[in-house]
């Protein structure tokens, strides 16, 4: 039995390497490539992605949402917008900033700093998501959102609402 | 599974989102980057949901996607507008509240 757990383990980390490698490698395609449109089909990689982190986990509710909003509507909608604003389809050498690699200076030792502190706190601590009885079904999520969260909920609601309605109005023609 | 390689991968995606916010010019790459730090985010709240056995991290990784979703929405509709009144959806342009 532990030594199924292990094997299970190894299982996951093997795909955890696969799964990560494949959504960074994404990301910093998302923020390299020339090509607008190529730029949102690697997104979709990144997001499939962490989705696939989600499941990993034991989120299935929020990696099937993550899916679905994302890349059912997000994606689409960064889409519609590069047709809209008629970017370039084609490559197009005028994405990036002049002074681009100012990103650079700030991103890579952000990213040490990052890497330091999370080593430094949380060694070696470990997510014991295999167990069954640990694992987070949709309805413990539905539960906490509609007891505990239920004010935020609302919030979050009148936001969605407030903002589609602020990009329709900003977005029609007069 | 270490707790470590999830904050590990949400740290690299948040960086890449840093340098794409940066360095990008076209304001729908931009939003992109934007939604790479989104998903930064969203992993560690899963992450530490899973650590410490409770929902709450999911429950906020799903209010993080609904503003998320909210941000894009109302993010495309400017760069629509910036478009329609100055054919040109480069960033570094609008400029004119420059001091």
């Amino acid at each position: 039995m532990i030594l199924a757990a292990e094997e299970a383990l190894v299982a996951q980390n093997i795909f955890f390497g696969l799964i990560a490698a494949g959504t960074i490698f994404g990301a910093l395609r998302v923020v390299t490539t020339k090509n607008v449109v190529h730029a949102a089909l690697w997104l979709v990689l990144v997001l499939a992605g962490v989705g696939a982190n989600f499941l990993l986990v034991g989120a299935e509710f929020t990696g099937v949402t993550q899916v679905l909003v994302y890349i059912g509507a997000i994606v689409v909608l960064f889409l519609f917008g590069t047709m809209l604003t008629r970017s370039p389809i084609g490559r197009d050498e005028d994405v990036d900033n002049p002074a681009w690699y100012l990103g650079l200076i700030v991103a890579v030792p952000l990213l040490a700093l990052l890497s330091y502190a999370v080593w430094d706190q949380w060694g070696d601590d470990h997510i014991d998501s295999l167990t069954p009885a640990a694992a987070q079904t949709t309805a413990d999520v539905s539960d906490s959102i509609f007891s505990t969260y239920l004010v935020a909920f609302e919030a979050i609601g009148f936001l969605l609402t407030a903002a589609l309605i602020g990009a329709i109005v900003l977005a029609r023609k007069e | 599974m270490l707790l470590n390689q999830f904050l590990l991968l949400a740290a690299v995606l948040f960086s890449i989102g840093v340098y794409g916010v940066l360095a990008r010019r076209n304001g729908v790459l931009v939003l992109m980057s934007i939604e790479l730090i989104l998903n930064a985010v969203n992993i560690n709240l899963v992450a530490f949901g899973a650590y410490h056995g409770t929902v709450s991290g999911q429950v906020f990784a799903l209010f993080v996607i609904a503003v998320a979703a909210a941000e894009v929405g109302v993010g495309l509709a400017i760069v629509l507008l910036l478009y329609r009144n100055r054919q040109s959806i480069a960033v570094d342009e609008v400029s004119s509240m420059k001091g």
